[in-house]
């Protein structure tokens, strides 16, 4: 019961920090010189958007309930499960972002998030 | 067109180096972290010992440097491409790391793993078919911005 609270908590703080990140750097707008100086300015702006820090909150929250999982003997068949990530990714970009996940994306995803959990089992 | 082309192009490379940057700062991450070992208590002290240890290391190091560039690149290509477009098409790695393995360290590859393999490919194949970007730039004129993508409008004001 633990176990699959502390699954779901790394699936979902893991991937709405990633989405808070993307949210930021939306912000921000597409980036279009690629110069160290162009990039820093960015890194720069990036700091000052709350978005970001949410995320790396987030992410953080996420990263440490991996360790207490991993630290729990015989998860090795739970970790496959955090490969929902991917569609809780693209109900995120959805719902929370706007974007437009077409049925051609979708499939992608769903193999995609069925694959790494192969990989990760096997 | 032309745009879109320039976006793929973009967007294609910092996959690349999302990809390369990833899979060898986890890999070298991973080495260098078992090199260490656990700490032998949770104890303040033992902690303290293993970060100083872990700190010491260049391979942890060389992974704590692939990691930074691996967040760096993905930060760059969310500035303009679709999140539900960029993590799915960032499991690229989770194919590439085990042909890399079988093909170069001539490592076993379960038939698991082969099946997950071809799923992954089949998957990033599909959504890098679909455009890297379903919505407008930040800063959009109203206008345009209900016209041509309404979600991404009612997103903003939710701000």
């Amino acid at each position: 019961m633990e176990i699959v609270l502390f699954v779901c908590l790394v699936v979902v703080a893991g991937t709405s920090g990633e989405m808070f990140v993307s949210r930021a750097m939306k912000g921000i707008g597409e980036v279009t010189s690629f110069r160290p100086g162009a990039i820093a300015r960015v890194v720069a702006r990036s700091l000052v958007e709350p978005w970001m820090w949410a995320g790396l909150g987030m992410m953080a929250l996420a990263f440490f309930c991996l360790l207490v999982l991993l630290s729990r003997a015989n998860v090795s068949f739970v970790v496959p499960v955090t490969a929902l990530s991917y569609v809780m990714a693209a109900l995120g970009g959805r719902f929370f972002l706007g974007e437009q996940v077409s049925a051609g994306r979708w499939v992608g995803v769903c193999l995609v998030c069925l694959g790494v959990a192969l990989v990760w089992a096997g | 067109m032309a745009a879109g082309q320039h976006l793929r192009g973009k967007t294609a490379v910092l996959l690349v180096l999302m990809v390369v940057f990833g899979s060898s700062g986890d890999t070298l991450m991973g080495k260098g972290m078992r090199a260490v070992g656990p700490p032998a208590e949770w104890r303040a002290a033992q902690v303290a010992g293993f970060l100083t240890h872990a700190a010491l290391s260049p391979v942890v190091w060389m992974g704590f440097a692939c990691l930074l560039l691996f967040f760096l690149s993905y930060m760059l290509v969310l500035t303009w491409a679709d999140f539900s477009f960029v993590l799915p098409a960032s499991a690229a790695a989770y194919a590439v790391v085990p042909l890399l393995g079988h093909f170069f360290l001539g490592e076993a590859v379960s038939a698991v793993r082969w099946a997950g393999v071809v799923m992954i490919t089949l998957g990033v194949g599909l959504v890098g078919n679909t455009p890297p970007r379903t919505t407008l730039p930040a800063p959009a004129s109203g206008e345009a911005a209900s016209a041509r993508a309404p979600a991404a409008t009612e997103a903003a004001k939710g701000d």
